[in-house]
């Protein structure tokens, strides 16, 4: 992928979006320019209901923008893209596999089921610390080993680029926090580009290296932020005197 | 028993309480039906109503009885059980088929909507004259009339349980680029297997009435044949007792797709 690698990894260039419905239509997002770099975990956050998961939606191509263009690697993404990983709010975990064929399951789909790929994807999982749980099934597992499989799962294709829509919101405080350390560090082994959406501010900024704000419905860019935490893990982010400065903007900004 | 050996007082104490629980609900079951056949057989045999009209569990089983030694009752019981599981597969397979297509196609499903209502709706034997005059008075109408009172119920149920997927394990694997036919074998069906159980459940018992509804129409063997036949000639021991054998199948049935229940569910 050598003749992309010049421009940035993920591009909006003036994206509006419009929903149909009978009822109606609705701006959901309105000229919204913004641009990913390789390595970068970036975070989004805006008002509940702004928009947020379109954006994911549109950077993996399950929607296409109704003007302006989102570029990834300079083209449109397509669906299932293989460079594209979608982990979502809860593990969804399917209940009747277990966590090994949880995990492989991107590759099923994405007809790639080779042996290599799944050892590569099974040793993944043992690298994250659930070798021992691979023939459990999911119901047998906490809510922060869940998430975590899920997570290995979202990595089993080998994505580049990883999307993120809310993937803690689901668990405990407790878990959250543990889990958040969790997904961070490994993201950050694997040298993967993130894209976080939420609406925890506090989780943005103990996870991201740019943060955007996003205004209310239609969803704008107001605001991009580089936190300069270089790469502190999540916890100890959260301990740093800059935080609370960061988490003062960000709400004024989110509040304006 | 080794396991009650290694709890605690307590614990025992409580699942011996259980015990007991399920004991006294299985003695008082047993009983109910002891009673109930005891006071049907005094009030028959001290001739308070006329045992010609109410039969007698005594008389029953000596009808059971004559009817197998000349080996009447077992052509009979076949014929039936052989409809009614004919009926009940065809029924299972074409109509989970059937919600299959419904699934895939919107426009399918918008289209039809209104035609599964009226015919859910529609007391199916008012089409017994037509089903007789297309398919003859024998077998084949029988099971035409089973699939047909049988089948809705599995279309309409099947149908809300493949709808019924979850949207955000459906949205994962768009993401993935799953295509529509990958959706359905790693995730719809799969997760509709336990609606699958239920409908199976529930249209052993629409074959039944299905089967003995059509043997009433049109039929020359078969319990439903024996019981309007002992009711025409004002036989109720005839009556009776294949009404009890009905009984006995039915839930002999039910308990085969209970225990397929177990065997599917355990994995």
């Amino acid at each position: 992928m050598n003749e992309h690698q010049t421009g940035p990894l993920l591009e909006f260039k003036d994206v509006s979006l419009t929903y149909h419905t009978k009822t109606g239509e609705t701006l959901a997002a309105e000229h919204m320019s913004f641009s990913v770099s390789e390595g970068e975990f970036v975070a989004v956050i805006g008002p509940s209901g702004c928009g947020k998961t379109t954006v994911l939606s549109l950077a993996a191509g399950l929607l296409k923008p109704s003007s302006g263009e989102v570029l990834v690697y300079g083209k449109p993404p397509a669906r299932g893209a293989e460079y594209l990983g979608y982990m979502l709010q809860k593990d969804e975990l399917f209940p009747w596999r277990n966590v090994e064929s949880n995990i492989v399951l991107p590759l099923e789909i994405k007809k790639m089921n080779t042996p290599e790929r799944r050892k590569q994807a099974l040793a993944l999982a043992e690298k994250y610390g659930l070798g021992g749980f691979l023939k459990h099934l999911p119901d047998q597992l906490s809510g922060g080993m869940r998430q975590r499989a899920a997570l290995i799962r979202t990595l089993a294709a080998k994505p580049e680029i990883l999307l993120l829509d809310e993937p803690f919101s689901a668990l405990d405080y407790q878990t959250r926090l543990t889990v958040c350390d969790d997904v961070y560090n490994i993201i950050r082994s694997e040298k993967k580009t993130a894209i976080l959406v939420t609406h925890d501010i506090s989780e943005a900024i103990s996870v991201a290296d740019r943060i955007l704000v996003l205004s209310a419905r239609p969803a704008r860019v107001t605001a991009s932020h580089k936190l300069g935490f270089g790469s502190t893990v999540p916890l100890k982010r959260r301990e740093s005197p800059q935080f609370s400065g960061w988490f003062e903007t960000l709400w004024r900004e989110l509040n304006a | 028993m080794k396991k009650t050996l290694s709890c605690s007082p307590e614990h025992a104490l409580y699942l011996k309480r259980i015990k007991k629980k399920s004991a006294i609900v299985q003695v008082a079951r047993a009983g109910l039906l002891i009673a109930l056949l005891g006071i049907w057989e005094l009030i028959a045999g001290l001739q308070l109503v006329d045992p010609f009209i109410i039969s007698s569990p005594s008389r029953i089983a000596v009808m059971i009885a004559d009817l197998a030694s000349d080996g009447s009752l077992f052509y009979h019981i076949g014929t039936t059980l052989w409809e009614t599981l004919v009926g009940f597969v065809i029924a299972v397979a074409l109509g989970t088929g059937i919600a299959l297509l419904l699934w895939w196609s919107e426009t399918m499903r918008r289209v039809l909507e209104p035609y599964i209502v009226v015919l859910n709706s529609l007391p199916k034997i008012a089409l017994g004259p037509c089903i007789i005059i297309w398919f003859g008075s024998g077998s084949a109408s029988i099971v035409f009339m089973t699939i047909l009172v049988a089948i809705i119920v599995v279309i309409m149920n099947m149908l809300s349980g493949f709808m019924a997927t979850d949207k955000n394990k459906i949205l994962l694997l768009e993401s993935m680029g799953a295509s529509k036919l990958q959706i359905l074998q790693k995730l719809v069906i799969p997760s509709a297997i336990p609606e699958f159980i239920g409908v199976l459940k529930i249209s052993v018992g629409m074959a039944w009435i299905g089967s003995v509804m059509g043997e009433y129409i049109a039929s020359k063997a078969g319990l439903g044949y024996l019981i309007v036949y002992g009711g025409q000639v004002m036989r109720l021991d005839l009556v009776m007792a294949s009404t009890f054998i009905l009984c006995v199948l039915a839930a002999g049935m039910y308990a085969v797709v209970a225990l397929a229940e177990k065997l599917l569910v355990k994995k």
